[in-house]
């Protein structure tokens, strides 16, 4: 495997640039499917980035980005990506039935205390306010039918009983929160 | 008996979710039996095309109207599961100090450096196999010249959690396999790939790693536990199967299991003793974990309906009683997480400790107050029935917080006895100095 890194891409801030090349001016992402990272916990990206680098989750990008770094480097790019600022809600108009929808699912399967009340994450818990509709949906399918190996097991403890439609209805929900 | 079927791979899943749809409207009770509570939602100035609906971030309601069950804003976040890191903890950071035994007995670091150590399996020529569960190794310790090594024999697995070792072979046990390496102490330096002898699994993340061992009737038994919390599983799941060493004869042994993640023979009865875990999200302190034991292949344990032998479930269990089940033994403690329980057959550790059985408590995470963390002796009476049960390695709970994480066991030839840590990424050795200690 070819490194994916720039030539010049020997420092942590290097590094930092061009993982933003693709995650967006201050870890917001505005390419589709590829998540915002500002304000991730930096214990969350860590374990991300390991598992990119074993090869646990095969994004084949990721993995070529991961595959020389030290655990030093990762934790490095973890705790600097963590200090990025969080990504606003997005805008426009907000349908207020998916919103109430959504709402009551996430108090049914109790997304928020993981999650936390305002959807910022902690610990190895993803931040999702704020996050890519597109991305939340890919990533809760993955989950689902177990294409997306978590490192644990509680999103597929939650996912067995999600509907294809609940997904949709939480990853609007998700992006749009304030 | 459970059908074979060699195309199950693909299909398992499909056939569980079919599966699902059916019951989904039983278990969508579980936790949305009511609306749920609707917190005072202010208009938002920001945005007011939403401003009526928007959620709210303000404070919610202590308690949600109607269900006393669901914790509150308070505590809630005190219930999410505990991730461990993926990077072990270095050599002199382990916990060490803060452990606690019996009075004579000692605890020292027998291998660091293995991220999430997890079954523990000794070979004929004194090697130490370590899984993963949430990674993706199998390792092996050796002694070479008087130190230790570690290297990996397998990656790229798949949550290879359970593994047996038997006349010359290591069984690796992954989600949906279970594959063998033959004569694997002679070539630990270049080990063969492994050989798959069974995949008629189901395909899940929820309780979807397993434990395996050998009995003394040489078949290999493996757990399939439930792909959930709570939920009538398909027939599939929940159950402990066994199987010829080839991977033939598979039937069902145990039945109404959740997930067991430790078992293992009496040495003198030959009846087999397993851990399971209780349901979460019921209440700070029912049900308790148990520790059960076979008296008859085909048993069922109560999962889904009957919890800890006592009560039957909120939603799974009305028409049942706990009377249909088998009970059990012991109970272990709410939400602990027994998983590895060895019977100690070691001459180290004084007389009382013979034939109990050693049980690991990985430690709750579902429970506001953290218990568990630690390893329980369970003596027996002569009938197989349980005598008593104390504390004997505790302090991996700290403040309330983990600083490491008890999962399996082995008894050493000489009679010491070796404990994996999947959090801090260790292999302790626990020793009675007081006793006679042969060379490992």
């Amino acid at each position: 495997m070819v490194s994916a890194w720039p030539a010049s891409a020997d420092t942590l801030e290097a590094r930092v640039t061009a993982c933003l090349a693709c995650h967006g001016e201050n870890g917001q992402s505005a390419l589709p499917e590829v998540p915002s990272l500002g304000a991730q916990p930096a214990f969350y990206l860590l374990i991300q980035l390991f598992m990119f680098r074993e090869k646990m989750r095969v994004v084949d990008v990721m993995n070529r980005m991961t595959q020389e770094l030290s655990d030093n480097d990762l934790r490095g790019l973890a705790d600097t990506i963590a200090k990025l600022p969080s990504p606003p809600p997005a805008g426009g108009p907000v349908d207020p039935a998916r919103m109430e929808r959504a709402r009551a699912l996430i108090e049914q399967h109790r997304c928020n205390f993981c999650h936390k009340r305002d959807y910022s994450g902690e610990e190895s818990v993803p931040r999702l306010a704020g996050q890519r509709e597109d991305y939340l949906v890919k990533a809760l399918r993955e989950y689902k039918d177990n294409s997306r190996r978590a490192y644990d097991a509680s999103m597929a403890d939650v996912l067995y009983l999600l509907t294809d439609g609940q997904i949709l209805d939480l990853a609007y929900f998700l992006a749009r929160v304030r | 008996m459970i059908t074979r079927s060699s195309t199950l791979q693909g299909l398992v899943l499909p056939g569980i979710l079919a599966g699902l749809l059916v019951v989904l409207p039983a278990f969508a009770q579980q936790a949305g039996g009511q609306p749920p509570a609707q917190p005072a939602a202010p208009p938002s100035a920001a945005n007011p095309e939403a401003a009526k609906p928007m959620p709210s971030l303000q404070p919610q309601p202590t308690t949600v109207p109607g269900r006393p069950d669901i914790p509150n804003a308070e505590v809630n976040t005190m219930l999410r599961s505990i991730a461990p890191p993926p990077i072990p903890t270095p050599e002199d950071k382990l916990p060490i100090p803060q452990l606690k035994l019996p009075r004579g007995f000692k605890i020292e670091v027998f291998a660091s450096g293995i991220a999430n150590a997890r079954t523990l399996r000794l070979g004929d020529k004194g090697t130490v196999f370590v899984s993963n569960r949430l990674l993706d190794k199998v390792y092996a310790i050796v002694d070479r010249n008087g130190r230790r090594e570690t290297k990996v024999i397998a990656s790229g697995l798949d949550r290879p959690n359970g593994l047996a070792f038997h006349k010359g072979t290591l069984y690796i046990a992954e989600g949906t396999r279970i594959s063998k390496l033959e004569r694997i102490e002679d070539s630990l330096a270049d080990p063969p790939k492994p050989v798959v002898v069974y995949d008629d699994l189901p395909n899940h993340q929820s309780h979807g790693w397993r434990y395996i061992g050998i009995g003394p009737d040489e078949k290999l038994y493996i757990n399939v536990g439930a792909p959930c919390n709570i939920c009538e599983p398909p027939a599939t799941n929940a159950q402990i199967r066994r199987l010829n060493l080839d991977g033939s004869g598979a039937e069902i042994y145990a039945r109404g299991i959740r997930n067991s993640v430790g078992f293992d023979w009496h040495p003198v009865t030959k009846q087999f003793y397993f851990t399971e875990h209780g349901r979460d999200w019921l209440s700070e302190d029912l049900p308790e974990d148990e520790l059960n034991r076979v008296t008859k292949p085909g048993q069922h344990f109560g999962f889904p309906y009957c919890h800890q032998g006592t009560f039957t479930d909120r939603e799974m269990g009305w028409g049942r009683s706990c009377d249909e089940f088998e009970k059990p033994v012991a109970l272990m403690g709410p939400h602990s997480a027994v998983l590895g329980m060895r019977f100690y057959t070691g001459k180290m550790f004084p007389s009382q400790y013979t034939n109990a059985i050693f049980i690991a408590r990985h430690g709750s995470w579902n429970r506001t107050k953290k218990i568990g963390g630690d390893v329980v002796v369970v003596k027996l009476n002569k009938d197989g029935s349980v005598r008593s049960q104390e504390p004997f390695l505790t302090g991996f709970i700290q403040n309330n917080q983990y600083i490491g994480r008890p999962v399996d066991l082995q008894v050493m030839k000489d009679g010491s006895m070796l404990i994996s840590d999947d959090y801090a990424g260790a292999v302790y050795r626990v020793t009675y100095p007081g006793g006679k200690i042969a060379k490992p």
